[in-house]
């Protein structure tokens, strides 16, 4: 035998080989097809963003950790990675640089590091970020580029305004819906991502695909994003069956927006969600009523950021809560 | 469909890499070691001397208490010293060290008898052979058998359920059992059958072991009392609540036994020691062991007498590998790292697994990342993390209250935890102080 000693640990004595690490890569391969899209829409310009924000998200927990902090650097980690890309994701295109600097740091300054670090923080960083970011600049948040600022062919679809913007303020000033129709992208522009709005929010398809890899890859289960959806859907459903002059269908509410980019990718963070299923049930609905109740009644077209950081704040209390049914602990078999 | 338990649950690579060779007679160990505690329960009392010549299948030790077990020599020989030496547990336990007389025909005396179907004895005589020939749970768990046989008169058992999972990877030791000697398990389930009368058995068998359910399909095709259930393969499907709750979707209440809800489990490798003690009256001296690993040069299942030292086992399937860092008592999810080879064999003793260097060292652990995977693989519905958390804390009262004390041990949080956290060491932990202080108490 060599020389090295024996080692007696307990068992078990084989693990998944299943890392942190590789979870949080397997969410940044599940964004690629979603930023594919952004390159082709937007340009030069989404890449600048996000690496921008990017290399921002990893310097600054860099800095914090080794002169703050002075722990363990654990940059490498992906989770500093994933919140730079989902932060850009969640901007326009044409944001100022230092915004998307001050962005950044309030993502892992504020959100994640003062908490604690990495599985502690209650708040979805990227979504803090962009928060205080559209509370700060409104106006530059919600500029989105218009074809002379972007050059490529397909811009010309690009309209300044996202498409739940011009139905907000088309509601507001007495527009109808098939008024309004005419003037947002057709569903099936909305599906491949011909739309003005975020980076990463473009593409249903290019979201979806992301999502259903997380799921098949196990990194996500499908209760958030299919709960969430649903709930969304049939709350509009009931607005827009109620009176459909008034009220946009629901598939415009579910494709247009952050809602597959939340459902998919925000909502999810497995630190700030719930960490059962039946919590996680609730959870989903809470941001599903939430978004609807922002959109139809908040100030703001959009409210999926505002909702998921909402109920973020609610999954210890619904980890609490919702616990799993232990085993044993209600006989419902009797002998027979 | 195949059955399995609803909540929980991890499929580790089953890496069966002996199910394919038959059990091999180890060759007779020069000298034995024989813990007077192989069971779960008060200790044996040593009842013979130093110098004392002993016969194979003596009783050595006496049942100490209602909850023990006899313990009898494995082989004719001379007892050399009485000696506390350190066992598979890693503490040092008294032993009692037998040195073999080869000469001694009476060896060979016990082995290969032939199929004895008739069953001659009383239903009292029955469990009196189980009492008086030592046998215990060969499933791991080493609980004396005779116990959870005697039912009490309030106790209604309808099922008894023979445990043919074998869901730990690795170890194949109950599988061939199952193919070798199945007519003689379908004989030990007919002496419980008369002796408990209990006339609805079922046989569950993991689905990766498919030979063995044909097997007993094939045997059992006339008998309408025996069936045979493939189970999905899914660990711990062999833990007795999960197996319960799968075959009959019955749940056994928190801190309660299979008998709470009518139902008695056995593993099949203890069914055979029941079979061989009331046909032949031959004490609990050896068993099935698996050596195996993947470095290992010729893995095998070896019929082992007890009380021998690992270090034959290793010898005969070509040595340590080179890279070896880790020996394991038993499979890789629940067994115990043992500290050299000179540890003997128990009746607990399923297997034995030499692990490499690439697979021996643990990662670092790092932050919970909340993802709740060790929530989703729980059998039992706990929270691992948040039990270790509470341990951490040294917050007793609240892991109680967060019922970590019917935390199985099963190891599926640990093995599943991609920040690498030693969940179940912190439960284990915490369990032991729990226990410490509830004796404390009283
Ligand atoms: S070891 Fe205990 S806590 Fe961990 S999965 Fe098994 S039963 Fe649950
Ligand atoms: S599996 Fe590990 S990282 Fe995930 S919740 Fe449990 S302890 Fe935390």
């Amino acid at each position: 035998m060599n020389n090295q000693p024996i080692i007696i640990s307990a068992s078990p004595h084989v693990h998944s080989s299943r890392t942190s690490k590789k979870l949080m890569y397997d969410v940044v391969i599940a964004l690629i097809p979603a930023f594919l899209v952004s390159l082709y829409v937007f340009g030069i310009s989404a890449l600048i963003v996000t690496s921008i924000a990017v290399i921002s998200c990893l310097v600054f927990e860099f800095l914090i950790q080794k002169y703050l902090l002075k722990t363990e650097i654990t940059i490498s980690d992906g989770s500093a990675l994933i919140t730079g890309i989902l932060l850009a994701f969640n901007l326009p295109s044409n944001l100022p640089i230092w915004m998307i600097i001050v962005g950044s740091l309030v993502a892992i300054a504020v959100a994640k590091s003062s908490f604690g670090g990495l599985g502690f923080n209650i708040f979805n960083p990227a979504l803090v970020g962009r928060v205080f970011l559209l509370i700060s600049f409104p106006v530059q948040m919600t500029m989105w580029p218009t074809a002379v600022e972007n050059n490529t062919a397909i811009a010309d679809a690009v309209t300044g305004a996202t498409p739940l913007e011009i139905i907000k303020e088309g509601l507001m000033y007495g527009e109808t819906m098939t008024e309004l129709t005419s003037k947002i992208p057709s569903n099936i522009d909305l599906f491949l991502g011909i739309t003005g709005g975020s980076l990463g929010e473009m593409s249903a398809i290019a979201l979806i695909l992301g999502g259903l890899f997380l799921i098949i890859r196990k990194v996500i289960t499908w209760h958030i994003p299919t709960i969430m959806l649903i709930t969304i859907a049939i709350i509009t459903g009931i607005f827009w069956l109620v009176n459909p002059e008034k009220n946009a269908n629901p598939l415009i509410h579910i494709l247009s927006g952050g809602v597959l980019l939340g459902a998919f990718f925000m909502a999810t963070d497995l630190v700030t969600s719930p960490m059962t299923k039946k919590g996680m049930v609730i959870f989903a609905i809470g941001i599903g009523v939430i978004t609807v109740v922002i959109r139809k009644f908040g100030a703001y077209p959009e409210g999926v950021s505002f909702a998921i950081l909402i109920m973020n704040a609610f999954v210890p209390l619904i980890n609490t809560y919702f616990k799993p049914r232990r085993f044993g602990s209600k006989i419902k078999s009797k002998i027979v | 469909m195949l059955k399995t338990f609803p909540k929980g649950g991890i499929h580790p690579h089953e890496n069966k890499i002996t199910s394919a060779k038959a059990i091999k007679k180890l060759p007779l160990p020069k000298t034995v070691y024989v813990p007077i505690s192989q069971h779960i329960g008060i200790p044996s009392e040593i009842i013979v001397e130093r110098k004392e010549k002993v016969s194979i299948g003596q009783v050595i030790a006496k049942s100490g208490g209602y909850v023990s077990s006899n313990i009898h020599s494995p082989v004719a020989g001379t007892v050399t010293k009485l000696d506390k030496l350190i066992d598979s547990s890693g503490y040092k336990k008294q032993c009692i060290v037998i040195r073999t007389d080869f000469k001694d025909q009476s060896n060979f005396e016990i082995i290969d008898t032939p199929l004895q179907t008739e069953i001659k004895l009383s239903e009292t005589e029955i469990l009196q052979h189980i009492t008086d020939y030592g046998i215990v749970g060969l499933g791991g768990a080493t609980f004396p058998s005779h116990v959870k046989l005697n039912i009490k008169k309030d106790k209604i058992i309808d099922y008894l359920i023979i445990n043919g999972v074998e869901c730990e990877p690795y170890l194949t030791a109950d599988h061939r059992l199952m193919l070798e000697k199945a007519e003689e398990i379908i004989v030990g389930i007919e002496i419980l059958m008369f002796a408990l009368h209990i006339d609805k058995i079922i046989i569950g068998i993991e689905n990766n072991k498919k030979n063995a359910i044909d097997n007993f399909k094939k045997l059992t095709t006339n008998n309408n009392k025996i069936k045979v259930a493939a189970l999905k393969i899914k660990y711990p499907q062999g833990s007795e609540k999960q197996l319960v709750k799968s075959l009959l979707k019955r749940e056994v209440p928190k801190n309660g036994l299979p008998l709470d809800v009518g139902v008695i489990v056995h593993n099949v490798g203890t069914i055979f020691a029941i079979y061989e003690a009331v046909q032949y009256n031959k004490p609990l001296i050896e068993r099935v062991v698996t050596v195996t690993g993947k470095k290992v040069k010729n893995p095998s299942n070896f019929w082992v007498k007890i009380g021998t030292p690992v270090k034959d086992l290793i010898d005969e399937v070509g040595g340590l590998p080179e890279d070896t860092r880790k020996i394991i008592n038993g499979g890789p999810m629940m067994g115990k790292a043992i500290k050299n080879t000179d540890v003997p064999i128990t009746k607990g003793t399923s297997g034995i697994l030499v692990i490499s260097e690439d697979e021996a060292e643990r990662k670092r652990s790092k932050n919970c990342i909340r993802c709740g995977q060790c929530v989703f693989v729980c059998p039992m519905g706990l929270e691992p993390h948040l039990l270790m958390n509470l341990t951490e804390k040294r917050m007793y009262e609240k892991a109680f209250n967060e019922d970590i004390m019917t935390c199985i041990e099963c190891g599926s949080c640990s093995y599943v935890c991609p920040s690498h956290r030693p969940l179940l060491d912190y439960i284990r932990f915490g369990k032991s102080i729990i226990k410490k202080l509830e004796t404390d108490k009283n």
